[in-house]
């Protein structure tokens, strides 16, 4: 027995990774994006595309603007400059919860959840931007807001089920250690069924196993959906052995962007990392 | 209850005959209810009936053969149950191994048995097998039941369950003849299954047991304990290990009781509270746990909860056992006792599961007999009970109303039991063990040739009761320097009785004087740490913890008191003692997989510690080699100290002298 995947066409501006996934088109295409906070430059001219299926990471030191790029993508800022496209078609500036609707979903850095709320609770509300019945049906509970309901809670239950968390399913989110409070967030961003999913450093603070499990969940998630994943980390190792393509930024340029091993071999990379001599 | 007249009796001479009437008898009641997504789902005798035909049908259309093995790797869900029955139906023999094993011992017993398919839980375990496949020629087809991440493996021999019943229901025409053609060869002597030892010393044995073995130790015990179809079982313990095939096969079909099977091993404390179980089984570490975790939640309570819990388990332990056994109590304590049920023991037992509780057994170890009567006191009818994998479990057992902490029991319906001149006991039954698969030497060794089998075990029958005492295993009984008898599991079974250690190895055997590693019990000595304003960072720095030392060298020096009582054995005081710097571990060959002490390899691995308990020094540095849960190894160094404790001088050490 041999563990070879099976064969299949590449798609239109896809490619075949290493391990033979099939990556497809470009999902998202970042075109020359600068965004300024005042006479801040948070992000200068920057264009990248992020395509069907892949995990793209976002990588760079301290300050390089890597968040600010994520909440673009997410809708949370709006750029001065540049366009984002996405499904081929030009966006236009829109409310966070519009980003949503489109499907893309998010986790963020310092945990957001609803501590006092179990962890059921916390990833049903990922199911908001799905809910059609309007609030005095839901107040009611009847009819059509009690069979969506059941609708949702078996959605739910397969993230749950997913990210292996059935023991917690009732424990209030505050009470649970960090790591998973972490996959938590990942569930309800999942309940979201997003096409994009954005995690903003899913391992910080994270001890090695727990990395370890959660690099486990990304790539199931990537694998069993074909949710293509953006992610924004530190941990090198975690970033060159999870992602297919890594974009580097450094005081808000794009510094380099390509495979893992490009982008480990790229001179203004190494610098940007070790620094370099002022003469 | 059931019917056995002659007649019926004769045909029911498999786990499928046995399935077929049930289907008939109980074909509408519940035999299988997993909890899947938060809910309880269920399955009829005729539902599960259904099941296991097309999986069998299916195993025909992969070409299984009679008397192929098949093995069964995961936790315990109603689908393996199936796969075990639904190989049985074609003549195979189901193997159901241990799911946390790592790929070199899977592929140990996978190779051993030559087994020709493997029928999996997920990803984790097709991926142990792909990596040992190399060294599996015999291994055709695998079986897996959760297809997630398995999408993109290459299926050319990968199968997914449903997938297989889907063939076989598709097929019923062109397979369903040879189905009953095989079902009607089954025999009473026929292999019903195979069961590997987890082999306290050396490589696993397979014990091959027979329809006959299976069904007559189910008939027997289920009418020891009057059991009924009305029983609910948990089904929690390893898939691999007897006594849960012998529950959740041999007496659920048998009786027609209902299987559960928990969400996952996390929930299992959860699900045992939903199910209420009225027949239940767990090792006495599962016992220690629970009242651990109980006492611990009673530390934090409040103070008028705290007294009411105080007050009612006193009156508990002074009348519990005598109205669980039906002896005479005066009216005012019974009184008092009632008001305890109401206050204290039902929320309790509710808590714990345990509500509903008709008969429980604890077996494997010895029991702590302050655990036993607390259990026993809240009105659980909790027994011991005696037993290996080569009797088909039942050797011993305690009757109601004749239950101890310190025996075993009556020997059960239909065995025989005998004390050797040697104090070993051996058995014989209609349970006894056909072989071990492929090892005709070891099978002689235990096994003579008028049925009696050795346990390994030294113990003897008390004249007044009749009930079998176990010291220790035979083979580690053995001799001090001097020549006083040594029993190590006696002592290291009175140092586990403390909540604060978690394991304990005695060592002495040709030596001056006793000795000993103790383990600590992170979840109590932490909870204690944290009571008393003792900060740490890890395992290592709490276990090292001078006041950690004080008070585990309390607990030494009181064991040594209670061991000189003992004439026979008062040369086993401990009289020096360490405290290891991590948790003895079965991923590292410490333990067995059932959690049994592994003495040779201890031993062996920690020669250097050994050297220091009996050369007199006052600590030790030391590195270990660990292995981490996804194979890696890694290392860890330690400064151990090593404590004196004071022992009390007998009369024989005396004469020793």
């Amino acid at each position: 027995m041999s563990s070879l995947t099976h064969k299949a066409e590449i798609p239109e501006g896809g490619y075949r990774t290493p391990d033979g996934r099939i990556i497809g088109g470009v999902l998202m295409d970042i075109r020359n994006v600068t965004l300024r906070f005042g006479g801040v430059v948070a992000i200068k001219d920057i264009s990248f595309d992020i395509r069907e299926g892949e995990i793209r990471a976002i990588i760079g030191p301290n300050g390089a603007g890597k968040s600010s790029m994520l909440n673009v993508i997410s809708g949370f800022y709006v750029p001065q400059e540049g366009e984002i496209w996405f499904r081929g078609e030009k966006r236009p500036p829109l409310k966070p919860y519009q980003v949503a609707r489109q499907g893309v979903a998010r986790t963020f850095q310092n945990i957001a959840l609803f501590k006092g709320m179990t962890t059921l609770d916390n990833i049903m509300t990922g199911r908001v931007t799905k809910m059609k019945s309007n609030m005095l049906d839901q107040a009611i509970w009847w009819g059509k807001a009690e069979r969506e309901e059941s609708e949702h809670r078996e959605k739910v239950e397969e993230i749950i089920d997913f990210l292996e968390i059935q023991a917690i399913r009732k424990t209030p989110v505050g009470r649970l250690p960090y790591g998973l409070q972490k996959r938590v967030e990942l569930g309800r961003a999942l309940a979201a069924e997003p096409d994009l999913l954005l995690l903003d450093e899913p391992m910080a603070g994270m001890n090695v196993e727990e990395k370890e499990d959660m690099s486990r969940f990304i790539l199931d998630v990537n694998d069993e959906y074909g949710t293509t994943i953006a992610l924004i980390e530190h941990d090198m190792g975690v970033v060159m052995d999870l992602s297919d393509r890594v974009v580097v930024m450094d005081y808000g340029k794009k510094i380099g962007d390509g495979t893992p091993d490009e982008v480990r071999n790229n001179q203004a990379v190494i610098d940007a990392y070790l620094g370099v001599v002022h003469e | 209850m059931l019917a056995d007249s002659s007649v019926q009796s004769e045909a029911l001479n498999s786990i499928p005959a046995l399935l077929a009437r049930n289907v008939e008898k109980f074909g509408a009641r519940t035999a299988y209810r997993e909890k899947e997504y938060g809910i309880w789902q269920s399955w009829t005798w005729a539902e599960a009936a259904k099941e296991v035909e097309d999986l069998a049908l299916g195993l025909l259309g992969l070409g299984i053969r009679e008397g192929d093995f098949v093995a069964i790797i995961g936790r315990n869900r109603p689908y393996f149950y199936w796969a075990m029955v639904a190989a049985q139906s074609v003549g195979a023999v189901p193997v159901p191994m241990y799911q946390d094993a790592n790929a070199q011992e899977l592929g140990y017993v996978l190779g051993h048995c030559g087994a020709r398919y493997a029928i999996v839980d997920d990803q984790e375990q097709v991926d142990k097998i792909l990596e040992e496949k190399d060294s599996l020629p015999a291994l055709e087809h695998v079986i897996y039941v959760d297809p997630r991440g398995l999408r993109k493996y290459d299926h050319t021999h990968l199968h997914q369950y449903s997938h297989i019943q889907q063939i076989g229901r598709a097929a019923y025409d062109e397979f369903n003849p040879e189905l009953e053609r095989r079902l009607a060869k089954l025999g009473y002597d026929d292999t019903c299954v195979m069961l590997y030892t987890s082999g306290t010393t050396g490589k696993p044995k397979g014990v091959v047991l027979s329809n006959r073995n299976v069904i007559e130790s189910s008939k027997n015990s289920a009418a020891f304990d009057n059991l009924t179809e009305e029983e609910e079982i948990l089904a929690y313990l390893p898939m691999a290990w007897v006594g849960d095939f012998i529950f959740s096969i041999g007496q659920a079909y048998w009786c027609g009781f209902c299987v559960n099977c928990p969400e996952n091993a996390e929930t299992m404390p959860t699900d045992l509270r939903e199910i209420g179980p009225t027949y239940y089984f767990a090792p006495p570490r599962f016992f220690e746990t629970q009242l651990t975790s109980v006492m611990i939640r009673m530390e934090d309570a409040g103070r008028i909860k705290k007294w009411l819990f105080d007050h009612y388990m006193k009156v508990a332990r002074e009348v519990g056992p005598s109205i669980l056994d039906g002896r005479p109590v005066p009216f005012a304590r019974r009184l008092s006792y009632a008001l305890g049920n109401i206050f204290i023991y039902g929320p309790l037992k509710n808590v714990l599961g345990l509500s509903r509780i008709r008969v429980g057994y604890t077996a494997g170890e010895a029991i702590g007999p302050e655990i036993f009567e607390f259990y026993r006191s809240l009105g659980i009818n909790l027994k011991q009970l005696y037993g290996q994998t080569e009797a088909t479990v039942f050797i011993t057992q305690q009757p109601d109303g004749e239950v101890r902490a310190d025996t075993v029991g009556v020997p059960s319906p239909g065995v025989e039991v005998e004390i050797r001149d040697n104090g070993e006991v051996y058995y014989r039954s209609p349970g006894v063990f056909v072989e071990y698969y492929k090892n005709p030497e070891s099978t002689a060794d235990t096994k003579d040739a008028e049925g009696w089998v050795a346990t390994g075990d030294a113990g003897f029958f008390e004249e007044s009761t009749g009930h079998l005492r176990i010291i220790d295993r035979a083979k580690d009984v053995g001799k001090m320097a001097d020549g006083r008898m040594f029993a190590p599991k006696y002592v290291e079974n009175k140092l586990k009785f403390y909540p604060n250690i978690l394991e304990a190895v005695v060592f002495g055997a040709g030596r001056d004087f006793c000795t000993a590693f103790i383990n600590i019990d992170l979840n109590a000595v932490g909870n204690w740490a944290e009571r008393n304003n003792i900060a740490y960072a890890s395992y290592q720095e709490l276990a090292a913890h001078p006041q950690v030392y004080a008070m585990i060298q309390d607990h030494v020096e009181e064991v040594n008191r209670s061991v000189a009582e003992d004439e026979m054995l008062s040369g086993c005081q401990i009289h020096r003692f360490l405290i290891l710097h991590k948790e003895l571990d079965a991923d590292d060959g410490e333990l067995t997989r059932t959690r049994k002490v592994r003495r040779r390899i201890i031993e062996e691995k920690y020669a250097d510690l050994i050297k220091a308990l009996y050369d007199g020094s006052s600590e030790i540095y030391t590195e270990t080699e660990v292995t981490y849960e996804d194979g890696r190894k890694g290392r860890i160094s330690a400064t151990l100290e090593i404590r004196d404790a004071s022992v009390v001088a007998t009369k024989a050490k005396v004469a020793a002298q």
